[in-house]
């Protein structure tokens, strides 16, 4: 909302020095942010000039200037260069003459140009502030402006005025307008308010036919409580708006259009009701208020032929619809240059409706705007009388006693505040008559009840509804910074994180610990991404994407740390280690939603809460990690270390120590993933990820290095699976006996496979036990590979000998013989 | 026949021997010496040898005599040992220095993203006056992303959310638009008292720009229980504000609106340290919990009341750390989080 000092000044006393900062931070402190600040950045002299003669004058550079002479009510006149073309001898435009100052700062100075000397310059619209669309020269004649030559131009323009613009909550519909700011200004300052509501005589109209007809209101709320017409005859509408109207306009955003048109805007914006105004001339008979019929079409004012909704409110004459109720009037009755009688309706329309018709038809306005935030019912008679006095006075019309007065809405309901609601809400102590006070200074009726107050909030306030919402005003009226600061005292016995918060920022600080970067990418991707990583899964899709290609939620994290990859590699960075934490969404079949949401300001019950909960498809978290490049770079002494699946195996054993889940590893598969290099991972029997290389096809297709490593585990399951306790075992002291041990397997048998065979086989004397060569060749038949491994026995309670460390090691070897074939190589 | 054992002749095999053993400047000549001089065959030796064959009344001068010539060159032999192993090892030492600033690294630098830093640092904050951290789902049922939170679903505030809708739009599927649906699962599940921040990913249909990212972080609180009252949520973002911004911040409210809160605040705070000088930055939104609200979680709000409030984490980071580029924290630019490593 702008709202114009000058206009503001009208209906609220403002300081003699009042400036832009002041409004706004007087309007800040009882809850209107700061938005921005509008005109009023230029100084004079900048009078009005007559153009007497303009030469067009060829230059080199293939422009053509106009050496002008104006005359600018000095006993001689000026010469000045100028570019446009848009005007000619006798206009009357605006000069600025040297020592002016426009936006910018743009000084004004006699300067030499084109071969003349330039001694000012004839102004547009643009330089002057007055819009940003106007690069031509503005003539005051269209403005409807014929002023002396000389006449100051800034105070003729409005050009001294400027405006501050102010964020209004959807809560505040009054303040949508200048009576409800001016309320507001004075709420804050103290400054004596004047109600613009009041400064109208209301006379009533009759014999016009209104009728409401609507058997099915939406929520069960009438969608016009009110609707008030009014009649005025005989207006020229092609008079000019006169400047301080426009330059109001203007400054409030809003653009000028006609005199008529002007004039229900400005009422607008001063009362804050929305009004529309009738060609009565081309109404056929009287008007109905009613909901449209299925598939019922009406052309708008923006040339747009709409198909209504049932719930669309309509407004209808004898010939059918003629406009959107509170949204937008249709083509046929619009106002023209050639209106001379019109009909002024300034109605009260149900929020809901006008909200749901504005967003149906995408057609927020600033009418719909403030009916949707609700707009005061008790204005629409005031302002249809000020729009009928302004017609009268500046478009030359004659009132007429043809109107209509109805009004159906109700009164606002008292709401009960016990005595100290407020200071326990607040923790402030207000004394009764602080409370009182405030709430009648917002126009609110107060009385006396049992234990407290009836107070009746003013029929401009509908956001007053309860108890907390009067203490809120209170606290706002007599400022926030009464409010003391104290510490909160949460019971005793907080329990800290949770299992599952602590592991996952142990797995984020192991990951980084180990060398990863993470990253946190967004959770959008395409369609072909999912595909490429999990052929044909079901999908979450977003109806508004903001890029409609990525308009599904990751099933995995991998896709992302793709992307972000790419975007590294394309910054030069093309050594990578990144990891993320996040969540997946994985839909299962008949999970998406239900067909109903229920009530607020109720718990549902059980099964309602637990229907809400099971529509909500699954979340899991996973940790992924991606290597390419170099993991280590080449350094002296030490060549580089290329990634590869090892790092992505790392990490998954480093998430695996960290949430006390150690992973198992076993050849896998996996359609994005080079098939001989794909790791499945698992825990206690459970598969809870995948590692690997990503297929080189697919490697290419983006642009990335033939070898990119991947991982990804299943957060949720490692928290699950991990260990929540360790029952420590006794160390011994006793000797260790470490022993080697070759076997001869075939090579199609994992050696984790054989490992595993060895340790079971060998017993509780051994220790520890480590793959250390796999060796093919000489000496090893073809199809086998001899695999070593050192061993570590030791016994809790005694010197182990040569001869039980042996024994122990060819039960091992003796298992892998049982269960692969294995020899043991000497 | 051997040579007589006469304290001259033993004397000479002494001087002999520890001119020998003092010419031995490394491990090798050391060696050579032990094997002439003190070994098996040396002169030493078989004096030694030759004490048995000595008449009974001389073998006790003649043992001590070549007993104490030993001694003297073994202890000479030793020393010098000590003496040149030491010196051998210096030179291995001076031989194995390396340039330490060109050591090979085996470790890569990794790092934290600086958002996941600064949530657990503001988490701890909470634990530590006894609070929990609550989770939800960052894909939500509508009733819990608005409806629960008294935002009436014609009303222009619930338009003004920017909300992402998953299809089809009539099974009320959305992307949650604030943390604030924890508010109501913190409600529904727990007992009260109830004191519970949550943070997490959010998403609103912003194209990302230098302040705007369509996916962002919030952290939220909420506190109920008997006697909260506005004065608890000033001193609780006031405590929070100093442990985040030091002790000389401060916390400003200015009335807002919020369907969740009545009344409502917009919360400044005042931040030195700041580059361009102190000011008030404006941090979040809170206020007392409306008491619908606390009936959709089917608390009786004469009895119940506390305060909620809610604040962007990436804005915090950014006017925190001086970060101007809401891209440089959404993109994945391994050098953004590298700058902060494991620090916040």
């Amino acid at each position: 909302m702008r709202v114009p000092l000058s206009w503001l000044g009208e209906w609220v006393d403002l300081p003699d020095d009042v400036s832009l900062e002041h409004v706004h931070a007087a309007l800040v402190k009882v809850g209107f942010e700061e938005e921005d600040v509008h005109g009023a950045v230029l100084t004079g002299p900048i009078v009005v000039g007559r153009v007497i003669s303009a030469e067009p004058e060829p230059q080199s550079n293939g422009k053509t200037i106009n050496w002008c002479q104006v005359d600018v009510g000095e006993p001689e006149p000026r010469g000045i260069v100028c570019g446009a073309h848009n005007f000619g001898p006798g206009d009357k435009v605006v000069v600025t003459l040297p020592g002016a100052v426009l936006p910018g700062p743009f000084p004004i100075a006699a300067r030499k140009t084109y071969g003349h000397v330039s001694d000012g310059m004839i102004a547009s619209a643009r330089e002057l502030g007055l819009s940003d669309e106007h690069e031509g020269i503005l003539r005051l004649e269209e403005l409807g402006l014929d002023p002396e030559v000389g006449t100051d131009a800034i105070h003729l323009l409005g050009l001294d005025d400027a405006a501050v613009e102010i964020n209004v909550t959807p809560d505040r519909g009054y303040a949508l307008s200048i009576r409800g700011i001016a309320r507001e200004y004075s709420h804050s300052t103290g400054a004596a308010f004047r109600d613009p509501a009041r400064a109208v005589s209301v006379v009533p109209g009759s014999g016009f036919e209104v009728v409401v007809d609507d058997p099915a209101p939406i929520r069960g709320r009438v969608g016009a409580p009110v609707f008030v017409t009014r009649v005025v005859r005989g207006i020229d509408a092609t008079r000019p708006t006169p400047p301080w109207m426009a330059s109001r306009l203007w400054l409030a955003g809003i653009r000028s259009i006609s005199l008529p048109v002007d004039i229900t805007n400005y009422v607008m914006l001063e009362l804050g009701q929305p009004i529309h105004g009738y060609d009565l001339a081309t109404l056929r008979g009287g008007i109905t208020v009613r909901r449209a019929a299925a598939g019922e079409t009406l052309e708008t004012l923006d040339g747009v032929v709409r198909t209504l909704s049932p719930e669309d409110l309509l407004i209808a004459d004898a010939s059918g619809p003629i406009g959107l109720a509170g949204v937008m009037g249709g083509a046929t009755t619009e106002l023209s240059d050639t209106t001379t009688d019109v009909l002024v309706e300034a109605a009260n329309f149900d929020p809901v409706s006008i909200a749901r018709t504005a967003r149906r038809h995408k057609l927020p306005s600033e009418a719909s705007r403030r009916f949707e935030r609700g707009v005061d019912p008790a204005v629409a008679g005031p302002a249809a009388q000020r729009v009928v006095d302004l017609l009268v006075e500046l478009a030359g019309g004659t009132a007429d006693p043809l109107g209509s007065v109805l009004d159906a809405s109700t009164p606002p309901a008292p709401i009960v505040l016990a005595a100290g609601r407020a200071a326990s809400l607040i923790g402030v102590e207000y004394t009764a008559d602080e409370v009182r006070s405030t709430l009648e200074l917002l126009g609110a009726t107060v009385e006396e009840a049992s234990a407290g107050w009836a107070v009746t909030p003013p029929s401009w306030r509908p956001d007053l509804v309860d108890d907390a919402s009067l203490v809120e005003e209170v606290a706002r009226i007599t400022g926030y910074d009464r409010i003391p600061s104290l510490l909160p005292q949460a019971p005793a016995g907080g329990r800290g994180l949770t299992r599952a918060q602590t592991v996952r920022r142990r797995v984020g600080a192991a990951l980084a610990a180990a060398g990863s970067t993470e990253v946190l990418a967004y959770p959008f991707t395409t369609a072909a991404a999912v595909d490429r990583f999990e052929p044909g899964a079901p999908t979450v899709r977003l109806v508004n994407a903001l890029d409609p290609q990525t308009d599904r939620l990751r099933r995995s994290l991998l896709p992302g740390l793709l992307d972000v990859a790419r975007r590294n590699l394309g910054r030069g960075l093309t050594d990578l280690a990144l990891f993320e934490v996040g969540a997946v969404f994985r839909p299962e079949a008949g999970v998406a939603g239900t067909d109903f949401i229920p009530l607020g300001a109720q718990r549902p019950d059980a099964a309602t809460l637990d229907a809400l909960n099971a529509s909500i498809p699954g979340q899991g978290l996973r940790v992924a990690a991606l290597f390419l490049g170099d993991v280590l770079g080449k350094q002296p002494g030490a060549p580089a270390v290329p990634a590869g699946i090892a790092d992505a195996l790392d990490a998954a054993r480093e998430v695996g120590l960290a949430t006390g889940a150690p992973i198992s590893v076993a050849q896998g598969s996996h359609p994005a993933l080079h098939p001989g290099r794909t790791a499945e991972l698992s825990v206690a029997g459970r598969v809870v990820g995948v590692a690997g290389e990503l297929l080189p096809a697919i490697a290419t297709e983006l642009d990335l290095p033939r070898v990119v490593a991947l991982v990804e585990l299943d957060l949720d399951a490692l928290v699950e699976l991990g260990a929540t306790e360790v029952r420590a075992q006794p160390i011994s002291t006793m000797p260790a006996a470490t022993q080697d041990l070759s076997l001869v397997v075939p090579v199609e048998v994992p050696a984790g496979d054989v490992l595993a065979a060895v340790v079971e086989g060998a017993g509780e004397l051994l220790e520890h036990a480590a793959l250390i060569d796999d060796y093919r060749g000489a000496g090893v038949p073809e199809g086998r590979r001899s695999l070593t491994f050192a061993l570590r026995f030791r016994a809790p309670d005694r010197t182990l000998t040569a001869a039980e460390a042996s024994e122990a090691k060819l039960a091992g070897a003796g298992r892998a013989g049982e269960l692969f074939g294995a020899t043991v190589r000497e | 026949m051997s040579e007589a054992i006469t304290e001259p002749a033993v004397e000479a095999a002494v001087e002999a021997a520890l001119a020998a053993i003092a010419a031995a400047g490394d491990a090798a000549s050391l060696r050579t010496a032990r094997v002439e001089h003190a070994a098996e065959g040396s002169p030493l030796a078989r004096f030694n040898a030759a004490i048995r064959d000595l008449p009974g009344d001389q073998k006790a001068a003649a043992g001590k005599l070549v007993g104490a010539a030993r001694a003297r060159v073994n202890q000479a032999l030793a020393a010098q040992e000590e003496r040149v192993l030491a010196a051998e090892e210096s030179a291995r030492l001076a031989a194995e220095a390396v340039d330490v600033t060109e050591v090979p690294s085996r470790r890569r630098a990794g790092a934290r993203h600086p958002l996941s830093l600064l949530m657990e640092r503001m988490a701890d904050m909470f634990i530590g006056m006894g609070w929990e951290i609550g989770e939800g789902p960052e894909l939500e049922h509508e009733w819990f992303n608005f409806d629960a939170l008294n935002f009436d679903e014609d009303h222009p505030a619930r338009a003004l959310q920017d909300t992402f809708f998953v299809d089809p739009v009539e099974r009320h599927l959305v992307l949650r638009t604030h943390t604030s649906p924890v508010q109501i699962r913190s409600l529904l599940s727990r007992e009260l008292p109830v004191y519970v921040a949550a943070l997490g990913r959010t998403y609103r249909t912003d194209e990302v720009d230098v302040t705007h990212t369509p996916v962002f972080h919030q952290i939220e609180g909420i506190a109920i229980d008997r006697g909260l009252t506005m004065a608890h949520l000033r001193g609780t973002l006031e405590h929070m504000a100093r442990e985040l911004f030091g002790q000389e911040a401060q916390i400003r409210l200015r009335p807002n609106y919020f369907p969740f809160t009545e009344p409502s605040a917009e919360m400044d705070v005042w931040v030195t340290g700041l580059k361009g000088g102190p000011r008030w930055i404006e941090w979040g939104g809170c206020g007392m919990v409306n008491p619908n609200v606390l009936r959709s979680a089917g608390i009786d709000p004469s009895e119940y009341q506390g305060f909620a409030f809610g604040m962007g984490i990436e804005r915090t980071l950014m006017f925190r750390d001086d970060v101007r580029d809401m891209h440089d924290i959404v993109e994945g630019d391994v050098r953004f989080s590298q700058q902060f490593g494991m620090v916040v």
